[in-house]
């Protein structure tokens, strides 16, 4: 029972960043319904923000999110803009050409960070990396109790966000009907480049908050670019709601596999998730909530 | 008869070629080719023609490899016996894979492939005892020379073009272009969509198989990570389907060759062009960039898909006239001078 509770702990922790990794993506589902396959290689690119400023200029990585956030913000900005609009007009004889253009700004990505950075293993070492403190004989650690933390709160301001003001509203609306958006007065090509800035940055959020916890390389992001769709398709496209209990889920099942199935399998098992989810429940956790 | 005599006469001098050209590196290249003319021609089948875009070609790609690899691991016979074998053995994974996700549309089915792809790579990885794990099989190769390996890919991907060729002007292909055009049209002429698009999974998962299987005889080493890998092989596959152009015959033959041109010219820095520059004139600058080149094939490949699509979204052989119109400044043909 011990064993049990303390994996549940960790799964659930983890599965507080993938919800803020998740959340991103299922923005950028929602409003453009692509899949941004670079999705963690932004993350990527956040993790090594954070890791320039922390190893040159020792700031703590938790104020580096206010670096890394607004960088990755403009990059999202100039990814849509310039690379996944102009698609938009173009004909072509695949809808998914948006999806591969993703996929090719990924292996842009990962390179150019190989190229400056090489494929050394990095890492942010805190005098928090590896403390911990237990309660109930259950150990926390702290990095990623904070983390968690601080996800919820990004996570919490995102949905008052896409709730209660004119720009978050303007989002869902495009992400329900576009075409009745344009109607009542949304500049939706603004709106497209809005939430892929604000999707990048979500998940630079993520990547700042994971960098003390993981190992940071360059190809650490295709993995957690099957988490975020992983993540996704359990909560539900466009599902805010949804992506928190898609991360919570991703997490609690990785952690429960890895301990009662053996290491090898934790990658099986999201993948085995989200086809059984695709195949039993698609549309995701947001058919039960219908939120 | 004047439209197939351009690809006769290449098919002739890719005959020849082996007799001409003695150098083994450039016999190597032109194998590499033709292995992914003919990944290239599943992929296009199923994602060109039929719309149904695949991420997870390497699925296919592996299963064929390791039929072949595991015939001859476990039962001591020939691994060429899996030419028979590969290429069912990739349909028999593709048809139940098939059967339950062509449910999905468009992106969703291609996220479905790419978990296809991640589970046969891991189960490949945990089935220790049948597949040998990550220490993967190695096989001693038949042929020194590489002649005999060459005329096999060139059959096969004459075979896989010839296919695609047959099937394109059959009333089976057009049932696969009128449902990437429109499911729910073509699903009211009476067309069994789920049903063709098993048929097209299946077209392009046997090929994909057959791919496979002569990398595993001509290489002689196969691992989880190489043949089920997600860079190498499926998304290869799609860059030379899109970079040849989608729903084309020749379209992956033209993508194959400029893929395997790209990352040569990377992977020896522009054919050693730097190296010599540097060595001869003894500026490091040219040394360093030679450098930077074999380090950047990724890279590269990752700019030309986004140049690709940018500027040739329907691909080379698709976008043709445009590149006449732009490049030659020639007019489109038949509309006169």
């Amino acid at each position: 029972m011990q064993v049990f509770l303390q994996v549940a702990v960790a799964g659930v922790l983890k599965g507080g960043l993938y919800a803020l990794i998740g959340i991103g993506m299922t923005l950028i589902m929602g409003v453009m319904g692509i899949i941004n396959l670079a999705h963690g290689q932004l993350m990527m690119v956040s993790m090594y923000v954070s890791y320039v400023l922390f190893s040159s200029l020792g700031i703590d990585p938790y104020l580096t999110l206010l670096v890394s956030m607004p960088a990755l913000f403009l990059l999202g900005v100039v990814i849509q803009k310039f690379l996944l609009n102009p698609l938009m007009k173009a004909e072509t004889i695949l809808p998914e050409n948006q999806v591969l253009m993703t996929v090719g700004i990924a292996m842009v990505l990962t390179e150019i960070i190989r190229f400056i950075f090489k494929s050394d293993y990095r890492s942010v070492t805190t005098s928090y990396s590896n403390a911990t403190f237990f309660v109930g004989g259950i150990s926390f650690s702290m990095a990623l109790v904070i983390a968690f933390f601080i996800a919820l709160a990004f996570t919490g301001a995102m949905f008052l966000f896409l709730v209660k003001t004119d720009l978050g509203r303007s989002i869902r609306a495009t992400a329900q009907d576009k075409d009745a958006a344009v109607l009542m007065g949304v500049n939706t090509g603004r709106i497209t480049v809005i939430t892929f800035g604000l999707g990048a940055g979500l998940v630079a959020a993520a990547g700042t908050l994971l960098a003390p916890v993981f190992y940071i390389f360059p190809d650490i992001g295709g993995p957690f670019t099957a988490k975020a769709f992983i993540i996704t398709i359990l909560g539900g496209l466009g599902s805010t709601v949804g992506a928190i209990f898609g991360g919570v889920t991703l997490g609690l099942a990785e952690s429960l596999g890895a301990t009662y199935l053996g290491m090898d399998y934790e990658n099986i098992i999201g993948m085995t998730i989200f086809v059984l989810v695709l195949l039993f429940l698609p549309g995701g956790f947001k058919r039960l909530t219908k939120v | 008869m004047k439209k197939s005599l351009p690809p006769l006469v290449l098919l002739v001098v890719l005959v020849l070629f082996p007799l001409v050209v003695r150098d083994n590196y450039y016999q190597h290249l032109m194998i590499l080719f033709l292995m992914w003319v003919v990944i290239g021609s599943g992929w296009n089948l199923i994602a060109g023609y039929t719309g149904q875009v695949s991420f997870g070609d390497a699925a296919f790609f592996g299963t064929g490899a390791y039929a072949a690899g595991l015939l001859s691991m476990h039962l001591g016979i020939s691994a060429w016996w899996g030419m028979a074998l590969g290429g069912f053995a990739a349909v028999a994974i593709g048809l139940p894979f098939g059967w339950i996700c062509f449910r999905m549309r468009g992106a969703y089915f291609a996220l479905a492939t790419l978990a296809l792809n991640e589970v046969m790579r891991n189960a490949a990885t945990i089935a220790e005892g049948f597949t040998g794990g990550m220490v993967g099989i190695l096989l001693m190769p038949t042929f020194v020379s590489k002649i005999p390996y060459y005329y096999i890919a060139l059959a096969l991907a004459a075979a896989s073009i010839a296919c695609v060729r047959i099937i394109a002007s059959a009333k089976l292909g057009y049932y696969f272009v009128s449902i990437r055009e429109d499911q729910d049209a073509a699903e009211s002429l009476g067309i069994d969509t789920h049903f063709y698009k098993m048929v097209s999974l299946a077209f392009a998962a046997f090929w994909t198989g057959m791919a496979g299987t002569l990398y595993m005889n001509y290489m002689g080493f196969i691992d989880p990570s190489v043949v089920f890998s997600l860079h190498d092989i499926s998304i290869m596959a799609i860059l030379v389907g899109i970079v040849g152009g989608v729903g084309t015959v020749y379209g992956p033959a033209v993508g194959a060759f400029v893929m395997i041109a790209v990352q040569e010219f990377f992977r020896s820095g522009f054919f050693g062009f730097f190296q010599g520059l540097g060595d001869m004139t003894g500026i490091s600058a040219f040394l360093s960039l030679s450098g930077l080149l074999k380090q950047g094939h990724v890279l590269g490949f990752g700019i030309l898909v986004i140049v690709v699509i940018l500027f040739l979204p329907n691909g080379i052989v698709g976008d043709w006239e445009k590149i006449r119109r732009k490049v030659f400044r020639l007019r489109p043909t038949g509309e006169g001078a």
